[in-house]
C-alpha cells in the first residue's frame, strides 16, 4: 500500500513493519493456506458479481489482463500482458500478451480468451449476467494477432486502466465459453496460480498449486482451503487454530479478542477502505427538497468526534468527503474543514444548523431514518445520527429493515432520509460517484435529485484524460456535492486485518477485493 | 353472568374474597403477580425510574462496568444498561400483552364460532388451524415478518405483534373449541335454542362467560411466550429496531463482540427477560390451578 | 392397530398440502426481490434490464398460476426447485444442513430424557418436600431462559473459565466424534435445557395423576414398597403424557433451532431459513418450511402412533 495515507501513523507504522518483515526473508515453498471468507458465493461467475464472497474464494483460480499492485496501491501492474501502450491521443491501448501461458487444462491461452472475455463483459449473450457492462461501454476489443489485444475507445475516458484492473474481470476460455456461455457460473476454469479442487457447500472451498502456472516459481503454496463461517466464527476459527486468517477485516473488538489470546503469534494491518457510509436524503419530499435543511442536518452531525469515539466500536473511522481520504484527487483536509457538515468546532456547527433550519421554516422537524439490519456499521451509524439529530431538536425515527426490504424502499424513492454505502474496488471518481448523480445518469442516484449540473461534472471529469486537470474537475465536483448535500458521507470505514504470523507475503491494500490470487502469499512455519 | 350459567356454581360454599383466597391458596402466584406488577411500574415509570435517557450516547462512559453511576454498566455507545432495561419493560410488556391478548381473543372467538356452529364450518376452521398449527411458532412468525415488513404506530410495530399473534391463535382456537363443545352439550344451550335465542345471544351470554377461564389461562400462557418470542426475532435483528431499548435487542448483533471486555452487557438483560417470562409462567400456573377445579365442578 | 395407522396417515395428507398451498400463497405476498439483493446490495450501480434479464431467466417473470403448477408439480415428485440465490436444488442445500441440525436437535432429546425422568419422579416421590421445590425452580426456570441467552452464557463460560471456545464448522460423528461433540454438545445443551424442563414438569404431574389412581393406593398401602411400585405400573402409565411432550417438544426444538444456531455458528437448517428469508430466495424459503412442517407433522403422527401402541383405549377410540 502507497504511503498516501496521511495522518494515519500507527496504520502506517504496523504496515512498515509487516511489510519489512515479508521483504527481508526468502519466501519458503510449501504449506496450505487456511483463511476464512464470512459469505458464500452464490454462484462462481466474477462477471455477474459484486462480492467479495466470490473474490476471496475463486481469485486465485484466475488471472486478469493488468491487475491493481498490492504492494504499491493504486498502481496498476502487468498480469496476463506482459506490457503495454496507449496511443498519444489516448484513444486506444495496446497490450502485448504474455507467450506460454496455459489454462488449467493445458490448453495455451492466448489473446483470444482476453477478447472473448470481454465481449462477454461489454456485450453478454442472452442469460449471462454482466454486472459492469455500462462501465465499459465505451471500449472495443480486437484481437489482432495471438498476443495482442487492443482496447479502442469510442469516447475518451479516464483511468481505463484501473478499470481494466477489475477483479471481478476474470479471464475464461474462449473455447469453453463457445460451447457455454454460462460455464463460469458452475465451473472453474482460468489460467490463475492455483487449480480448483473442490467446494464443500456451507463449508469450504479448496485449490491446489497449478504447476505450470506462468510465474514460474509461484506460487509458493502447496495450496489454500477457505472455511465458510458466520461473521461471529472469524475470531474463535482464528483461535481455534482451525484457519489463520480472514482477508475481508474485522472490527476494533474482534481485534482486541485475538490480540488478547494470541499476542505474539499475529501481524496486524490497518488502514482506510474504499467504502464509506453515507445519508441520503429524499430530495422528492418535503423539507428535504431545501438545500438548507439537508445543509442543517449535515451539520448537525460531529464527524471528528464521532470518528474519534466510533473508531473504538465499530470499522467506522475516517473523516472524508466523497473521495477516500488519502486518495490523490481527493479535497485536502484544510479545503474539506471549510465544507457544511466537516466543520471541527461541532458547537457553532450546530448553532449555523438550528439557524438554518430557521431559516428554511422548518419546526420541530421529524422523520423517519431508513436503514439495511446488518449490524457493522450501518447499526452504530444510524444510532450515531439519530443521537446528533436529537441535540438540535430533530427527531428521527430509525427504521431498520432486511436487506432486501430496505433495497426495495430505497429503488421507489420510499424512504425520508437513508444510510447507504458506497464500496468499490478502486478510488477512481467515475466509479465513487455513481450514488451522487441523477437518476437519469445512474440507476443508484437514489436521492432524487434533478441538478443535471453534477451530471455534466460528472461526464466531464469521465472524459478528461490528463490527471491534473481531472483532479480539479473532480475537486470542483466534490465541493459542489457537498455543497448541495443530496447525499452526504458519514464516516469511511477502517480496514483492519488480523492474521497469524506465519503468513508472509499478503499486502494490504485499502481494498478487500485486490490482491487475493495469493500468488505471492507463503507460510513460515518458523 | 349469565342466569343459567351461575346455578353450577351457585352450590359452591360463597367465597369472601377471592382475591383473598388466590393469595391463600397460591403464594407462588402471587409472587409471580407481585414481579409482573414491578415490570408494569417500570414500564409506566420508566422516566421517573431510569436514571439516564436511554438513547442518549455519552462516548465517555462507553463500556464502564456496573458501579454507583451505572448500576447495570454502560453499553458499547455509553448508554446506561439499567436504563435500557426500565424502558426495555415497555417494550415487552407492550408487544406482550397486546399479542396475546389479541391473539387469544381472535382464537376464542374463532374456537367458538368452530364449535358451536359444528359441521362444515367447524371442518374447514379446524383444518385451517391444523396447518397453521404444523409450523413451528418461531418460523411463523419469521415468515410473516417477512411478508408485512413494518408498520409502526406509537412507537409500537404492529406488524410485529401481528406476527407474534398469530402463532396463538390456532393454540387458542383449539381450547376454546373444546370447551365449547363440552358446553353447547349442556341442556341449558338446548333450552336456549328452544327459546328462539339468536345464535350471537347465545355465544355471548352462554358460551363466552364459560370459556372465560381457559381465556384467562391462555392468556397468562401466552405473554410468557410472546416476550420470549419478541426476544428470539428482537435478537434475530427481526424485531425492535435501535435505538429503542428492548431486551432481545440488546443482546443481538454486535454485543456478541463484548462477551469478555463487558459481559455486563449480556447478562442483564437476559436476566430481564427470564424474570418476565418467569413471572408470567408463575402467575399463569397458578391461574390454573385455582381456576381448574371450578371448571370441574 | 393397521386401521388406525392407516387412518391417521390419511389425514395428514390434505393438512400437508394445505400447508404446501398456504406456504406459496403466504410467500409471494412477500415485499423484496431477490435479485435486486443479488445483484444490487453490495453497491453496484446495475441497471433495471440487467434485473429484468435475471429475473426472467429464474422463471419470474413468469404469471403466479405457472409457477404454482410448476411448484405443485415438482412436489408430487418430491421436488422443491431450486434455490434463487444458488441456483442448487432446494433438496440438496437442506440435505446439507439438516444433519447437524437433526444430531443437535436429538442430543437435546437425549439429555432432556435423561434429566426428566429421574428428576420427574424424584419430584413426585417427594412432593412438596424441598427436594420437589427445587426440582421445580429448576424446571420453571428452563422454560423462562431464552436458548440463546443460555448458549451466550455458555460461551461466557467458556471463555471465562478455560479460555476456550468451541471450534466451528461441522465434522460428521463417524469422521470425528469428538470434534463433533465438542461443536453439537453446546447448542444441544443450551436448547435442551427448556426441552427437560418441559418432560420433567409433565412428568412430575403425570406421575402424580396416577398415583392418584386407585390401584396405585392401594398398592401404596402396603407401605415399604413404594418404590418398586413407581418402577411397575406407575412409571409405565405416567410416561404415555411424557412421550407426548418430548415428541412435541422435539418439532419446535427444531424452530428454537433457528435462533439459537445463530450464537454458536452452526451452519444448519436454522441458518439456512434465516439467510433464506433475508434474502426473498421464494423457493429456499418455501421448501424450508414445508421440509420443517413436514417434520413436525410426521413427528405428531409418530407420537400419536406410540400413544396408541401403548394405550390401546386410544386407538379404539
Amino acid at each position: 500500500m502507497k504511503r498516501t495515507v496521511l495522518g494515519l501513523a500507527a496504520a502506517t507504522i504496523a504496515l512498515a513493519m509487516a511489510g519489512g518483515l515479508a521483504q527481508a526473508q526468502t519466501p519458503k515453498r510449501g504449506g496450505t493456506l487456511n483463511f476464512g471468507v464470512v459469505a458464500e458465493p452464490p454462484n462462481y461467475d466474477c462477471h455477474g458479481s459484486t462480492t467479495f464472497a466470490l473474490i476471496h474464494p475463486i481469485a486465485p483460480h484466475y488471472s486478469l489482463l493488468v491487475k491493481f499492485d498490492g504492494k504499491d496501491y493504486p498502481k496498476v501492474v502487468p498480469d496476463l500482458a506482459e506490457s503495454w501502450s496507449v496511443a498519444p491521443d489516448g484513444m486506444s491501448y495496446t497490450f502485448k500478451v504474455r507467450k506460454g501461458v496455459k489454462f488449467h487444462d493445458g490448453s495455451p491461452l492466448t489473446s483470444e480468451d482476453i477478447k472473448a472475455s470481454y465481449d462477454r463483459i461489454i456485450n453478454p449473450p442472452p442469460g449471462v449476467v454482466s454486472i459492469r457492462k455500462s462501465y465499459y461501454s465505451d471500449l472495443e476489443v480486437s484481437a489482432p494477432d495471438p498476443s495482442t489485444v487492443v482496447f479502442k475507445l469510442k469516447n475518451p475516458m479516464a483511468g481505463v486502466l484501473e478499470a481494466l484492473a477489475s477483479p471481478y474481470n476474470c479471464i475464461y476460455s474462449a473455447a469453453k465459453l463457445k460451447q457455454n456461455p454460462r460455464y463460469p457460473e458452475t465451473e472453474i476454469m482460468g489460467s490463475g496460480p492455483f487449480t480448483f479442487v473442490e467446494h464443500v457447500k456451507g463449508a469450504s472451498w479448496s485449490g491446489k498449486r497449478f504447476a505450470d502456472y506462468y510465474d514460474k516459481g509461484k506460487p509458493y503454496l502447496d495450496g489454500y482451503k477457505v472455511f465458510f463461517v458466520k461473521s461471529g466464527g472469524v475470531v474463535p476459527g482464528i483461535i481455534g487454530g482451525q484457519f489463520d486468517a480472514e482477508f475481508r477485516g474485522r472490527n476494533p473488538q474482534e481485534k482486541a479478542q485475538l490480540l488478547d489470546k494470541m499476542k505474539d503469534n499475529l501481524s496486524v494491518f490497518e488502514g482506510t477502505w474504499v467504502n464509506n457510509l453515507m445519508v441520503i436524503f429524499n430530495t422528492q419530499r418535503k423539507p428535504f427538497d431545501d438545500v438548507r435543511v439537508r445543509q442543517a442536518l449535515s451539520m448537525a452531525i460531529d464527524r471528528w468526534g464521532g470518528s474519534e469515539a466510533l473508531s473504538k466500536i465499530s470499522i467506522l473511522k475516517f473523516v472524508g468527503g466523497v473521495m477516500r481520504p488519502g486518495y490523490a484527487m481527493s479535497l485536502p483536509e484544510a479545503e474539506l474543514v471549510k465544507m457544511p457538515g466537516y466543520s471541527k468546532d461541532i458547537n457553532k456547527s450546530r448553532d449555523a444548523a438550528k439557524k438554518l433550519l430557521e431559516q428554511a421554516g422548518v419546526k420541530d422537524l421529524k422523520f423517519k431514518l431508513l436503514n439495511r439490519n446488518v449490524p457493522e456499521p450501518y447499526t452504530p451509524a444510524a444510532i450515531y445520527s439519530v443521537d446528533q439529530w436529537r441535540r438540535i431538536g430533530v427527531t428521527a425515527e430509525h427504521e431498520q429493515l432486511e436487506t432486501k426490504l430496505y433495497q426495495d424502499r430505497v429503488a421507489a424513492g420510499d424512504f425520508d432520509v437513508a444510510i447507504e454505502f458506497q464500496a468499490d474496488f478502486m478510488d477512481d471518481p467515475t466509479a465513487q460517484f455513481s450514488k451522487f448523480l441523477t437518476k437519469k445518469l445512474s440507476p443508484a442516484g437514489y436521492s432524487g435529485h434533478t441538478d443535471t449540473k453534477i451530471d455534466d461534472m460528472y461526464e466531464k471529469q469521465r472524459r478528461t484524460i490528463d490527471v491534473a486537470e481531472r483532479t480539479k474537475l473532480v475537486r470542483d465536483m466534490e465541493r459542489y456535492a457537498l455543497t448541495q448535500a443530496y447525499n452526504v458521507p458519514l464516516l469511511w470505514w477502517q480496514r483492519i486485518i488480523v492474521i497469524n504470523k506465519k503468513i508472509h507475503g499478503w499486502y494490504m491494500t485499502p481494498s478487500h477485493y485486490l490482491w487475493q490470487d495469493l500468488s505471492t502469499v507463503w507460510l513460515d512455519p518458523q | 353472568m349469565a342466569t343459567i350459567a351461575t346455578t353450577a356454581t351457585d352450590t359452591v360454599p360463597k367465597r369472601p374474597n377471592p382475591v383473598w383466597q388466590f393469595i391463600k391458596a397460591e403464594p407462588s402466584g402471587v409472587a409471580g403477580l407481585f414481579m409482573i406488577l414491578l415490570y408494569v411500574v417500570f414500564a409506566f415509570g420508566a422516566a421517573g425510574i431510569s436514571p439516564y435517557n436511554p438513547e442518549e450516547i455519552d462516548f465517555a462512559g462507553m463500556l464502564s462496568s456496573p458501579s454507583a453511576a451505572h448500576w447495570f454498566g454502560t453499553d458499547q455507545y455509553g448508554r446506561d444498561v439499567f436504563s435500557r432495561i426500565v424502558y426495555g419493560s415497555r417494550t415487552a410488556l407492550a408487544v406482550g400483552i397486546l399479542s396475546a391478548v389479541i391473539g387469544c381473543t381472535l382464537g376464542a372467538l374463532i374456537g367458538a364460532a368452530s364449535g358451536y356452529f359444528s359441521g362444515r364450518i367447524d371442518n374447514a376452521i379446524q383444518r385451517v388451524v391444523d396447518i397453521m398449527l404444523s409450523f413451528p411458532i418461531i418460523v411463523l412468525a419469521m415468515v410473516v415478518v417477512a411478508v408485512l415488513g413494518k408498520r409502526s404506530a406509537f412507537g409500537i410495530d404492529f406488524n410485529l405483534i401481528a406476527a407474534i399473534a398469530l402463532p396463538i391463535v390456532p393454540r387458542m382456537a383449539r381450547v376454546s373449541r373444546a370447551s365449547t363443545l363440552s358446553i353447547v352439550a349442556m341442556p341449558f344451550i338446548d333450552a336456549a335454542r328452544a327459546a328462539g335465542f339468536g345464535h350471537s345471544r347465545i355465544i355471548l351470554r352462554h358460551i363466552v362467560p364459560n370459556i372465560v377461564a381457559p381465556y384467562l389461562i391462555m392468556v397468562s400462557a401466552s405473554m410468557a411466550q410472546a416476550i420470549l418470542l419478541e426476544a428470539s426475532l428482537s435478537f434475530l435483528g427481526l424485531g425492535v429496531t435501535e435505538p429503542t431499548p428492548a431486551w432481545g435487542l440488546m443482546l443481538s448483533g454486535a454485543s456478541a463482540d463484548f462477551y469478555q471486555t463487558a459481559p455486563w452487557m449480556i447478562l442483564f438483560p437476559g436476566v430481564a427477560i427470564t424474570l418476565a417470562v418467569f413471572a408470567f409462567n408463575l402467575f399463569g400456573d397458578s391461574l390454573r390451578d385455582w381456576l381448574d377445579p371450578k371448571l370441574k365442578s | 392397530m393397521l386401521w388406525y395407522l392407516l387412518r391417521r396417515l390419511f389425514l395428514v395428507i390434505p393438512t400437508l398440502i394445505g400447508v404446501a398451498i398456504a406456504v406459496f400463497f403466504l410467500i409471494r405476498v412477500m415485499p423484496g426481490d431477490v435479485v435486486v439483493v443479488k445483484l444490487r446490495a453490495d453497491g453496484a450501480a446495475v441497471s433495471e434490464e440487467t434485473i429484468e434479464a435475471e429475473r426472467k431467466r429464474l422463471g419470474l417473470d413468469k404469471p403466479l398460476y405457472r409457477q404454482f403448477a410448476d411448484y405443485m408439480i415438482g412436489l408430487t415428485r418430491l421436488d422443491l426447485g431450486k434455490s434463487l440465490w444458488t441456483g442448487e436444488p432446494v433438496n440438496k442445500e437442506i440435505a446439507l444442513r439438516a444433519p447437524v441440525s437433526f444430531q443437535i436437535a436429538i442430543m437435546a432429546g437425549l439429555i432432556a430424557i435423561l434429566i426428566a425422568i429421574p428428576l420427574g419422579t424424584l419430584s413426585a416421590l417427594y412432593r412438596d418436600s424441598w427436594v420437589d421445590h427445587g426440582i421445580r425452580v429448576v424446571a420453571v426456570s428452563g422454560l423462562a431462559i431464552p436458548s440463546f441467552w443460555l448458549g451466550m452464557l455458555i460461551i461466557l463460560g467458556l471463555l471465562s473459565l478455560f479460555n476456550w471456545l468451541p471450534k466451528i464448522g461441522y465434522v460428521p460423528l463417524w469422521e470425528d466424534p469428538i470434534t463433533n461433540l465438542s461443536v453439537t454438545i453446546w447448542p444441544a445443551a443450551s436448547v435442551g435445557y427448556r426441552y427437560a424442563a418441559v418432560a420433567t414438569r409433565m412428568m412430575r404431574s403425570s406421575l402424580l395423576e396416577v398415583m392418584r389412581e386407585d390401584y396405585i393406593r392401594t398398592a401404596r398401602a402396603k407401605g415399604v414398597w413404594t418404590r418398586l411400585i413407581m418402577r411397575r405400573h406407575a412409571l409405565r402409565n405416567a410416561l404415555l403424557p411424557v412421550v407426548t411432550v418430548i415428541g412435541l417438544e422435539f418439532a419446535f426444538l427444531i424452530g428454537g433451532l433457528v435462533v439459537t444456531e445463530q450464537v454458536f455458528n452452526i451452519n444448519g437448517i436454522g441458518k439456512l431459513f434465516v439467510d433464506a428469508t433475508a434474502r426473498g430466495d421464494f423457493n429456499l424459503i418455501q421448501g424450508l418450511v414445508l421440509f420443517i412442517a413436514t417434520c413436525f407433522i410426521l413427528i405428531n403422527l409418530l407420537v400419536d402412533l406410540l400413544y396408541g401402541w401403548l394405550d390401546p383405549r386410544i386407538r379404539l377410540n
